[in-house]
């Protein structure tokens, strides 16, 4: 099995990630096509359990993009899904489907270069770690 | 509150390993104060279940859901019409509701996914500390409302003992005496006189010791 | 008298009184406690026996105690709160006094998370002060805990520790009247270097008529080096060592420190021989057993007396 198009769910701030990547749409900056962006009010709306069904649902990685810190309109969501975050990884690591498919990144409204970047950085990473391991077990019982 | 800490993964998976179909339930009340095992956990336990089974190629079916209460009989009763559809019933409450729904239930393994820690309040969003032993005889009101049978690590009753050091109890710079507070309150409430009266010693029956414990209300059960 | 105690007798007759400490050893191992006792016989009117100190355990200290008693030494029976529920502590009480233990030391404990079984139930049924009223109960009005009556009440003559300088400071003068008023024949304090302070605390003691109700002795350690001095200094909770101790020992070279130690203590002894209201002292000389007789000797505490 050669290289894999592993699909990257983004959960996007309104205020910073998302229209970071609206920047980099409108500057035609290139991120891998796997990469699904889901737009939230604020990344501390995003609840553990919606970063866990996305990979339940065969997502190969989870980014949850939020403002820098200090920047977050809503005072700190930011940190708190940053909170839940590092929660997550180690929930992931003890039923080893692996802390490395999840994380937390944070960059500026204006930053469109660094959402295209940010985004690539990530899928490489998850290309690395393979698919969804439940995805291969699948596989294996079929 | 009772406070509760969801066990380790490894644990769960470990207990839920014989089942392929489950009933993760969840307690509208103390666990979910604590965060230990209310909707949300109930939900994202689930999905980490689902996650690990499905990893592991032997897939897990999980229901979800939460009561008002895990302790009241008419509320673990609302379980009644489905309940054979499982093979167990995962309860993320308290050991009170777990043996609640264990005692209802009883062909059914009932498997406890929390661990039950203590009786205690919020210091802050959270943390949560622990208040209250349960001795059955209450002596807040000659210790400045600071017990000395909770907060005390040696839950002595004329205190301190020569291991307190500015403030904090010899087991960690973490846990304050609790003779420290209850001095300091004493001096606030002007009460210091307390002190100096030698406290006799406990009776222990009223407590855990003196066996399981019971409270009938003549004027309440019919 | 309220016992057949050696050292109630020695402090009686107003002698200056000293008693050391042993601690048990961790084995079933009778000839550890016989070779550490020797360098103390006839050095000191009462040995001291630890209770699983630090909460790791140790032979106990009643066994222990007996051991001594056949030696012809007064053990002072330690025994804490930590391990034994009231039951226990006054049954163990009824053996000891039964056999000829009639001195005994009651303590809280250190908490089990010092020590070797940090999984162990926390017992602390009834604390250090409930236990000097439980004791003496049992000796003066020959009763029970619980009520029933004795038949051979236990004829023990009971102490307690205090610490001059533990925290809450303002609260120790307090605490020390608690533990006389529960019952406490004599107390024993911890090691004291700052003999200003703990003039003052005795002060105190003596203005609340403390003095003429229990018999003080203080507690002294010598310090073995400059090492061993800052760390009492710096390290050990509620241990009052003043600068100018830690210099005088750390001014010598590392070979005569321990003997300035020793000059050190000597001096000490012989302020606390003049200080009103302290008794005798209670030397710990932890692991320097052997060093004992040398120190009694320099500080003109020999012979001890015949009682």
């Amino acid at each position: 099995m050669s290289e894999f198009e592993p699909v990257v769910v983004v959960f996007a701030c309104d205020y910073c990630a998302y229209t970071a990547a609206d920047v980099a749409g409108r500057m035609n900056l290139e991120y891998p096509p796997g990469v699904r962006i889901i737009r939230v009010p604020c990344t501390g709306k995003v609840d553990s359990v919606h970063v866990l069904r996305a990979l339940e649902k065969g997502a190969d990685g989870v980014l949850v993009a939020g403002c820098l810190e200090g920047d977050c309109h809503f005072k700190n969501g930011n940190l708190r899904a940053a909170a839940r975050v590092k929660a997550l990884q180690q929930l992931l690591d003890d039923i080893n489907i692996g802390g490395g498919r999840v994380a937390m990144v944070h960059m500026s409204a204006g930053q469109g270069a660094v959402f295209a970047e940010t985004a690539r950085q990530f899928c490489e990473s998850i290309s690395s770690l393979g698919p969804n391991p439940i995805k291969r077990a699948a596989r294996q019982a079929a | 509150m009772i406070t509760a800490e969801r066990k380790p993964m490894e644990e769960i998976l470990a207990s839920v390993e014989p089942f392929s179909k489950i009933l993760l339930l969840g307690c509208n009340e103390c666990v979910t104060v604590c965060h230990a095992g209310g909707r949300k956990e109930v939900a994202l336990l689930a999905s980490a279940l689902r996650l690990a089974r499905l990893q592991q190629g032997a897939p897990l079916e999980v229901e979800e859901l939460t009561l008002e209460r895990q302790c009241d009989p008419e509320y673990v009763e609302e379980l009644a019409r489905d309940i054979d559809k499982y093979d167990a019933v995962c309860s993320m409450a308290c050991g009170c509701g777990v043996q609640t729904v264990a005692e209802r239930y009883a062909g059914l393994p009932v498997m406890p996914m929390v661990n039950t820690a203590f009786m205690g309040a919020s210091e802050a969003h959270g943390i949560w500390a622990e208040r209250c032993a349960g001795c059955g005889d209450c002596v807040l009101g000659y210790t400045g409302g600071i017990c000395p049978v909770a907060r005390c690590s040696k839950r002595i009753f004329n205190g301190p003992c020569g291991g307190s050091t500015k403030g904090k109890c010899e087991i960690s710079p973490d846990v304050d005496c609790a003779w420290q507070l209850i001095w300091d309150r004493l001096k606030q409430l002007g009460q210091t006189e307390l002190y100096s009266k030698i406290m006799e010693p406990k009776d222990w029956r009223t407590a855990r010791d003196g066996g399981p414990r019971r409270i009938v209300r003549e004027d309440m059960a019919l | 008298m309220k016992s057949d105690s050696k050292l109630e007798k020695v402090l009686a007759e107003g002698h200056f009184a000293v008693t050391g400490e042993l601690g048990p050893p961790r084995g079933a191992n009778l000839e550890a406690v016989k070779e550490k006792a020797a360098h103390l016989v006839n050095m000191v009117d009462a040995v001291n026996v630890t209770d699983n100190q630090t909460a790791v355990v140790r032979m106990s200290s009643w066994a222990v105690s007996l051991v001594l008693k056949e030696m012809g030494m007064e053990p002072n029976y330690q025994m804490v709160c930590r391990d034994r529920n009231r039951l226990a502590m006054q049954s163990d009480i009824l053996g000891a006094a039964a056999l000829g233990i009639n001195t005994m030391l009651c303590l809280s404990g250190d908490h089990p998370s010092f020590g070797d079984h940090p999984q162990a139930a926390n017992v602390h049924d009834i604390d250090s002060i409930q236990q000097l009223a439980m004791v003496k109960g049992m000796r003066d009005d020959g009763r029970f805990l619980g009520g029933d009556e004795i038949d051979t009440p236990p004829r023990i003559f009971v102490g307690a520790a205090a610490n001059p300088f533990g925290d809450p400071f303002e609260l120790r003068v307090l605490r020390l009247a608690k533990k006389v008023a529960a019952g406490a024949d004599f107390i024993q304090t911890q090691c004291i270097y700052n003999l200003e302070r703990f003039g003052e605390y005795m002060r105190q003691a003596h203005d609340m008529g403390l003095t003429e109700k229990t018999k003080v002795l203080a507690g002294v350690t010598p310090l073995k080096s400059a090492g061993m001095a800052k760390y009492m200094a710096n390290r050990v909770p509620g241990m009052d060592v003043p600068a100018d101790v830690v210099k005088r020992i750390a001014d010598q070279p590392k070979d005569k420190q321990a003997e300035e130690g020793i000059k050190l203590l000597c001096e000490q002894i012989e302020q606390f021989k003049e200080m009103p209201g302290v008794a005798g002292i209670h030397l710990m000389a932890i692991e320097w057993e052997h060093r004992v007789p040398e120190i009694v000797e320099r500080a003109g505490l020999l012979p001890r007396p015949q009682v």
